[in-house]
């Protein structure tokens, strides 16, 4: 078996070397016919369907049946190849797309998940994922159940497993359906279904075999398509293609260009005009009722004295459409005014400073920050370390050795693009500091219209102070836009833009899959097999299995054109509850034998408890959709970072629970031994058929 | 199945091991996001320490925490004789 292994070792990477070709010769192919005269709604079309097709082709080729292949591709994935498509399953729409534009839009703080995204691999690595593998079934509840003793803890874990993975999994599609849209013109609900499409064709024939192999594959689109636009970027502001290590010297020229940008009196000029709007707002809302009548009556007078005088006409038109616009009543009224004030009031702060830790204006403002900091940071990394479907990945692997060099593996390839990321953010950020602010409007890049008529929420550039000037206060920007309008800020063909398009969307896809299969195999595996028919026949559980996996897509796809929502938080949220739900009984399950059935339970419980409780109190979405009354944040935590307190809630209440309650039973004893020692003489044999 | 002093001592080890390393992660994780603003009057070519750490340099120590404890895990199991055999 260890020579059939190698060669198969070998095979795959014969296969991945003439796809990583094939790929390249194909972008190639497509910059040339768009040399040629190719439009670019073609370029999208045909990224879109190529790689769809190519998953889809994998997805075909590993078609199985047999239940240890369809759950954990057979046992057999090499550490490397395991490490690329965790890379893959890890890297979702958030960090393609969303992390560089948080970054620009935060600076500092957005670092938080770039820690938070790779540290948490060391708690894997450490606390969890040669342990999983000794022990060797398919799904996190199995863990639970043969340890902590029967379908309690397991129905716990289960519960658990949906939830944070179905939330997870909305933000996905999510992210799909946006690309599709934009990159196609398709209509978001239907790009939303394209891509549920291209889903279920890596996972519904083959499971995680498919995934598997799909998953490598989409990693090496994603990380060739993030790589070239930053390159180029780099060689067009520094000379040096190596981004990660010169952008040091570009952020120092950025916080010069912040300073001069703070104290220049054009800026200040525009953040004054705001300050007096967010003032007349906020008087207006202090005088109602009584004002909405006199704002109508004025904006009504605005109207008739222009008519009379012989007024421009575009000043004319919005005259008429402020009035057509105005308020049906004083309570629409004082919703638009406090929009409008939050909206002025946002604009009148000075740029804020890429590179300093927790800006604030006291010492109270930066201790909240730094808190904010570090919260997000812990529920990062103990969400990567309790989130089902990465942990289960590392089942996939053919040895308990090649699982810990497989999390090697895995953050290797994914701090690839992590540390890129701030790179990326940086340049992005000196290029518009200096290249579009300062210029006349006659004169922007052509990249900046081009996106300001595409989407107003990403890119909107206004000449507020009527000198013809961009100034900084006058750019307001959607973090989206970094990543993807990076390739025309660096002066890219189109290709590479439907490049980039193509990686988000291997990011976005390779996630869904994986999360998907995750919530299905915790229903098939779990729930159908394991507690309602322990007799099924292999072929009834693959059946019952991708019957699940198409009820699950078409769920959450659905819930998905709901539009529930910032991505960001939704992702932050499915690491908090993922972190207080399994983090502390897993761990404790391994290196505490003492812990017990109740005290699992009851961890589970307090520590997710708790988590909800505090995200459905203090996140504005989840109070109006439960109708939960507001409460303060405590110690000013924002909800994303719930986790900071559902996790040690778990622990505490795990530790005290299980010194109550009767030590667990020897055989549980003798699996805890079993887990620690990748081999033992006379060992019990725990891998699941 | 019984447990010999090897198989103690090398779970010892583990821990140990384990224990440090997760020392070295939480000191260039949470010791520095603490102290970030005064790290932060500390340059290195260009970036302020925070910065940098934040950004790169944490992470390749967490690439390197993950490789080296393989690397020792591996050398651990054959000494213990606990190691897999080769058709795992």
């Amino acid at each position: 078996m260890a020579t059939s292994q190698k060669s198969f070792t070998q095979q795959l990477k014969k296969y991945y070397t003439f796809y990583t070709g094939g790929f390249v010769a194909f972008v190639v192919a497509l910059a040339i016919a768009e040399q040629m005269g190719m439009p670019p709604r073609w370029i999208g079309y045909c990224f879109l369907f190529f790689t769809i097709l190519l998953y889809a082709g994998i997805g075909i080729m590993s078609r199985t049946v047999e239940v240890a292949e369809y759950y954990v591709a057979g046992r057999r994935v090499p550490a490397f190849f395991n490490g690329m498509a965790t890379g893959a399953d890890w890297m979702s729409a958030a960090s393609f797309i969303g992390m560089a534009g948080t970054l620009y839009l935060t600076g500092f703080q957005g670092l938080s998940f770039i820690m938070g995204w790779t540290g948490g691999y060391v708690l894997v690595a450490l606390l969890l994922a040669p342990y999983l593998r000794k022990f060797g079934q398919f799904t996190i509840p199995d863990f639970l159940g043969a340890r902590y003793g029967g379908n309690i803890v397991r129905s716990f874990g289960v519960i658990a497993a949906i939830l944070c993975s179905f939330t997870y999994v909305v933000a996905q599609i999510y992210g799909v359906g946006i690309i599709t849209s934009r990159f196609t013109g398709l209509e978001f609900g239907i790009g939303v279904f394209v891509g549920l499409a291209g889903i279920l064709v890596c996972s519904f024939l083959g499971g995680m075999r498919a995934v598997t192999w799909t998953q490598v594959a989409q990693y090496i689109i994603l990380i060739v398509a993030y790589m070239i636009p930053v390159v180029w970027l780099s060689v067009k502001h520094t000379g040096v293609p190596i981004p990660q290590a010169v952008y040091g010297k570009v952020l120092e020229r950025l916080t010069e260009r912040e300073k001069q940008l703070t104290a220049d009196p054009k800026e200040q000029e525009v953040r004054k005009i705001f300050a007096d709007r967010a003032k007349a707002a906020d008087d207006k809302l202090k005088a109602l009722p009584a004002s909405f009548e006199t704002e109508r009556a004025a904006a009504a007078k605005k109207v008739e004295d222009l008519r009379a005088g012989a007024a421009p006409k575009a000043e004319l038109d919005a005259a008429e459409a402020a009035l057509k616009g105005f308020p049906a009543s004083p309570d629409a009224a004082k919703e638009k005014w406090t929009k409008d004030k939050a909206g002025a009031t946002a604009r009148t702060a000075p740029p804020r400073p890429h590179a300093t830790p927790y800006p604030g204006k006291d010492e109270a403002a930066r201790d909240t920050a730094r808190l904010n900091f570090i919260g997000v940071v812990f529920c990062m990394m103990f969400g990567t370390a309790a989130l089902p479907h990465i942990l289960m990945r590392y089942y996939t692997t053919p040895s308990v050795q090649e699982a810990r060099v497989s999390v090697f593996w895995s953050l290797f390839f994914i701090f690839l693009l992590y540390f890129t990321a701030p790179a990326l953010a940086v340049l992005a950020k000196f290029d518009v500091y200096t290249l579009v602010v300062g210029k006349a409007f006659a004169e922007l890049p052509r990249w900046v219209n081009a996106w300001q008529s595409v989407d107003a929420s990403l890119l909107s550039i206004v000449d507020i102070n009527k000198d013809g000037i961009v100034q900084l206060a006058e750019i307001v920007i959607g973090g989206d836009i970094i990543v993807l309008a990076t390739p025309e800020i660096a002066g890219l063909p189109y290709v590479i833009s439907g490049l980039v398009a193509a990686g988000g969307l291997a990011a976005a896809l390779s996630t869904a899959d994986g999360l998907l299969l995750t919530i299905a195999n915790a229903l098939s595996h779990d729930l159908y097999y394991k507690m309602i028919n322990p007799n099924a026949s292999p072929t009834m559980r693959i059946t019952v299995a991708k019957a699940l996996l198409l009820v699950v897509a078409i769920i959450a796809a659905y819930v998905t054109s709901l539009k529930p929502g910032n991505i960001l938080f939704l992702v932050g949220a499915a690491f908090s509850m993922a972190a207080s739900a399994f983090f502390p009984a897993l761990v404790m399950g391994i290196f505490w034998k003492r812990a017990s059935k109740w005290g699992a339970i009851s961890g589970i419980i307090a520590g997710l408890g708790v988590c909800l409780y505090y995200m459905v109190h203090t996140y504005p979405t989840f109070i109006s959709w439960f109708g939960t009354t507001p409460m303060t944040k405590w110690f000013g935590l924002e909800p994303i970072s719930a986790g900071m307190f559902g996790v040690p809630v778990g622990i505490v209440t795990i530790w005290i629970v299980s010194l109550l309650t009767p030590a667990p039973e020897k055989e549980v004893q003798e699996l805890v031994d079993h887990v620690r020692y990748p081999s033992l003489a006379g060992d019990i044999d725990t891998r699941g058929t | 199945m019984q447990l010999t002093q090897s198989h103690i001592d090398y779970w010892h080890k583990n821990l140990r091991l384990t224990a440090i390393l997760l020392a070295i992660w939480f000191v260039v994780t949470y010791l520095m996001a603490w102290f970030a603003i005064p790290l932060a009057e500390i340059k290195i070519f260009g970036w302020p320490l925070s910065f940098y750490m934040a950004a790169q340099g944490s992470l390749v120590v967490y690439v390197v925490i993950i490789g080296y404890y393989a690397v020792a895990m591996r050398k651990a199991d054959l000494e213990h004789g606990v190691h897999e055999g080769e058709d795992e």
